[in-house]
């Protein structure tokens, strides 16, 4: 539901000069989509996935240096930085200090400020611990970061994290790595109507290409997906699928999509009839 | 001396400073951020910051990962 204004000031296809850019904290990407780089049979697999879904950024973790087995290669040699912006993310983290602390640290391996913020507070449904995350939140916008809070599809805690400075809000649209797709459409158009002080994104739940579509015609600003391309059979043709679907469901949305009706409404003239 | 690296038991001489270590585990190449006793030391203060006998160091970098 696209009210008229947003219609046209951000309506954009191949056919219009105007460009469509997701902006965050100032930064302009092109693509709205946003990658994972775990669960790849190989990162040769992924840099391939990466460059056929036409992301602008990817989410990496921060882990402990393995010092038994130093044949280990480098992520970030998979990763061109120039072409990618890198997201490091707090996964894993089940406290608010130790997400302070691994945002910290990932602050220095790149000297990157963005923090994809993860306060987790159940193991079975990695379902977010929105206190945790509020606290957290407010203490790294204090610290300079640029937070990209997940958390769950609530519209206050939106809110609370858009008070606290998160400079974008990522609501889960299903449980991480379930595939189950968008599960609350509903609180989805809530918060896409609601909140428009940030990028609006939806962090974790798409398994196929009609997930991120789905999400994309609510009218979320981008999607995030990891396991949704690394986990199916073919990782880089899924890749280009959620590409398609993205930028499907953006068009779709900015067109704005006829009312749904019981009956039917012919398109052919109903004049001009041989008798 | 005695150290703790990544949470396990690392010998190391006397007056070694981060950056020996990072030399001695040969991850010189590599990007990464080190906490000593649970603060960070920039890459700047690695030739000057001085581990001592049971100090703990965390030596991280990025994988793959989205979320979980």
């Amino acid at each position: 539901m696209t009210d008229p204004e947003t219609r046209i000031t951000h309506r954009v296809s191949q056919y219009s000069n105007m460009t469509d850019s997701l902006i965050i904290a100032g930064r302009e990407f092109r693509s709205r989509l946003i990658l994972g780089s775990g669960k790849y049979a190989s990162f040769e697999l992924m840099a391939k996935a990466l460059e056929a879904s036409g992301t602008e950024m990817v989410t990496v973790a921060v882990r402990r240096v393995n010092l038994t087995d130093r044949s280990q290669e480098s992520l970030l040699d998979h990763i061109d930085s120039k072409k990618y912006h890198i997201l490091p993310n707090t996964a894993g983290c089940y406290s608010a200090d130790e997400a302070i602390r691994t945002a910290m640290l990932a602050r220095e391996v790149l000297d990157n400020n963005w923090i994809k913020l993860e306060v987790i507070g159940d193991e079975r449904t990695l379902f977010p611990d929105n206190q945790g995350l509020l606290e957290a939140t407010g203490k790294l916008v204090k610290e300079g970061f640029v937070v990209l809070p997940y958390f769950n599809d609530d519209l206050i805690v939106a809110r609370r994290l858009i008070d606290a400075g998160a400079a974008a809000v990522m609501p889960l649209a299903a449980p991480i790595g379930s595939g189950l797709g968008i599960q609350n459409f509903t609180n989805l158009r809530i918060l896409r109507e609601q909140v428009r002080e940030v990028p609006l994104i939806v962090d974790a739940g798409v398994g196929t290409a009609s997930d991120a579509t789905v999400a994309m015609e609510a009218g979320v600003d981008g999607v995030l997906m990891n396991t949704g391309i690394a986990g199916s059979d073919d990782p880089v043709s899924m890749a280009e699928a959620m590409n398609f679907a993205v930028r499907a469901g953006r068009l779709a949305y900015l067109a704005g999509r006829i009312p749904r009706k019981l009956y039917a409404s012919a398109s052919s003239p109903v004049t001009g009839m041989i008798e | 001396m005695s150290i703790i690296v990544n949470g396990k038991e690392t010998q190391l001489p006397e007056g070694a400073a981060i950056n020996d270590l990072i030399l001695s585990l040969g991850l010189t190449a590599q990007r990464l951020a080190v906490e000593l006793n649970g603060r960070i030391v920039r890459r700047a203060d690695w030739d000057s910051t001085r581990i001592s006998e049971g100090d703990r160091v965390e030596i991280v970098h990025f994988v793959g990962g989205g979320e979980e």
